[in-house]
């Protein structure tokens, strides 16, 4: 065991060569964000432009502390949507491709529509969704209309892609329908699920920011998204980039948290999530 | 799908593991695949199925498997004592590893016991066993990419060995190695089979480890795959020197010669 776990660990041990070439990767994007808030700021001041018009780096970053007890509460508003809305469809996504896996009938009536509800805009729906649902849940369908189908495609492939000897060793042994699907079809359909549930997780943020701004004016929502669109009325344009900051962090953490798990899940087995040197 | 229960159609008779009459493989696309095929394989007995490659002998071993259904004909396999389940009685390899690659080793082997809801505690113990059989047992732990080709392969013996089935079928299990792993498999799946004396049909596409493993060759002809030939090889003990010996050649010359009229290129003439 401990001679079999020697290469990875062996591969670990970056050579000087490469570890200069991470440590480059990590600089060079926080370089070119230093270049960025110090271009802006010179912009700004140069020309004298007034925070109502484009506030500096130092008048956003003033802002989101000053106003972090309202900016806060709506951050943690549109996260439990989106947090909802990507629970709805990594749920919904799984459930429906394993139902369309199980019974190709169901597949063939409904898999269309699961298209056409992907192919039209969210921003088109949403409207129509908050005149006959209440506004919590039509912001939930929303970011699951936008996340749900990443999922269901991508375990639809997963579960078409099994090795074929191996289904046939099930076959062999007898395995029931339940004992293919738990040992066989989701452990070889897990890379493709994660993978989409990677994409509807800063998809379901989407759909959570577009049903705000859809009820934005109308509703009594206190989102992150609903701040934008609210401060964008009252020209308080520092506060905008505040919660624009706040919005991009959070699909950041998503993002990060949602790769972090697949490579957790698959790194002893998938070449995804094996290193180069392997 | 296909009808997995062709084994116990016919009982293929006594002290016959295996029985093929009239069995022919016609595939949807039209495409005549096997036969008519006729052979029987003794309980015990190592036989290998010898062809040009498309000849139909990997379809013969998945219909003695019973993961597709012949055409026409009766494959009849027989069943271990007391043995309920059919899958029980029959191991399978294949050209390729097959092995779960997000499992161990140990649960990869542990696999068939597990579909066969077996109890952990027995089955850990059969576990040890088929480990220890194919000189793996440190390697339980390990997951299949850390193993070489030869090492899989070894993993894949053991699953098949884990459910101590009557039957092993091995469909051309060693083509992927490299001659020296390939030798070393070839002597190891020898004083297997000379220790559990199992029913072995084994096909491959080489004319030097059928005559090198088995006790007698039956080699077919180019597609529809029929038999073309059967020859006995007597020889004991078998091993390295065998390998080396004037008899061994001199097979290997006979059943060249058998596979000469099948290769393709002859066929018209």
């Amino acid at each position: 065991m401990n001679s079999l776990q020697a290469p990875p660990l062996s591969a670990e041990q970056a050579t000087p060569d490469s570890r200069t070439a991470r440590l480059i990767r990590i600089l060079l994007p926080i370089a070119v964000l230093a270049a960025g808030v110090a271009i802006w700021e010179l912009v700004v001041r140069i020309n004298n432009i007034p925070p109502y018009v484009l506030p500096g780096p130092g008048a956003v970053f003033g802002t989101l502390v000053a106003d972090w007890p309202i900016l806060s509460q709506s951050l943690l508003t549109t996260l439990m949507t989106t947090l909802e809305g990507f629970l709805a469809a990594a749920i919904g996504g799984v459930a429906l491709a394993l139902l369309f896996n199980q019974s190709k009938w169901l597949e063939y009536s409904l898999f269309p529509y699961a298209v056409i509800l992907q192919v039209t805009p969210v921003i088109a729906i949403a409207p129509l969704l908050l005149i006959y649902l209440p506004q919590q849940t039509a912001v939930i369908v929303c970011a699951w209309i936008v996340g749900f189908f990443p999922v269901l495609s991508n375990t639809t492939l997963g579960l078409n892609s099994v090795d074929r000897n191996l289904a046939g060793l099930f076959q062999l042994y007898g395995a029931s329908r339940m004992q293919t699907l738990r040992y066989l079809k989701l452990p070889s359909a897990l890379p493709f699920i994660l993978g989409g549930l990677r994409i509807a997780g800063g998809l379901s943020l989407i759909g959570a920011v577009v049903a705000e701004i859809a009820a934005g004016s109308a509703g009594a929502g206190s989102g992150l998204a609903y701040r934008i669109a609210e401060s964008g009325y009252r020209l308080n344009i520092p506060r905008m980039f505040a919660a624009l900051l706040l919005l991009s962090a959070a699909g950041i953490v998503i993002y990060g948290l949602l790769a972090l798990t697949s490579h957790l899940a698959l790194r002893r087995w998938h070449e995804s999530a094996l290193g180069k040197e392997n | 799908m296909v009808k997995p229960a062709t084994l116990s159609e016919t009982d293929p008779g006594a002290g016959l593991a295996v029985r093929l009459r009239g069995v022919t493989k016609v595939y949807d696309s039209g495409v005549v695949a096997l036969g008519p095929l006729d052979f029987d394989v003794r309980k015990g007995e190592f036989v290998s199925l010898l062809g040009p490659s498309g000849c139909g002998k990997s379809t013969a071993l998945r219909l003695i498997a019973g993961l597709n259904a012949p055409t026409s004909g009766t494959v009849g396999v027989s069943h271990g004592a007391g043995e309920v389940r059919s899958g029980r009685s029959i191991g399978f390899v294949f050209q390729e590893p097959t092995l779960m690659p997000w499992s161990s080793v140990r649960e990869n082997v542990r696999l068939p016991l597990k579909l066969a809801h077996v109890p952990a505690a027995e089955a850990n113990a059969r576990i040890d066993g088929a480990l220890a059989q194919v000189g793996l047992s440190e390697f339980a732990e390990a997951f299949p990419r850390e193993l070489s080709g030869g090492m899989k392969m070894r993993v894949s013996l053991a699953r098949a060995l884990v459910t101590d089935p009557d039957i092993l079928l091995m469909d051309e299990p060693f083509a992927a190695l490299d001659e020296i792993t390939r030798f070393r498999l070839n002597n190891d799946l020898l004083s297997l089979w000379q220790n559990l004396r199992k029913t072995v049909i084994f096909v491959t596409h080489s004319v030097f480890e059928s005559v090198y493993l088995s006790q007698r060759v039956i080699v077919m002809t180019a597609r529809p795959g029929r038999m073309g030939a059967e020859i006995r090889i007597v020889a004991e003990p078998r091993g390295e020197d065998f390998r080396t010996s004037a008899d061994y050649a001199g097979y290997c010359r006979k059943v060249s010669r058998a596979l000469a009229p099948s290769q393709p290129g002859r066929r018209g003439s």
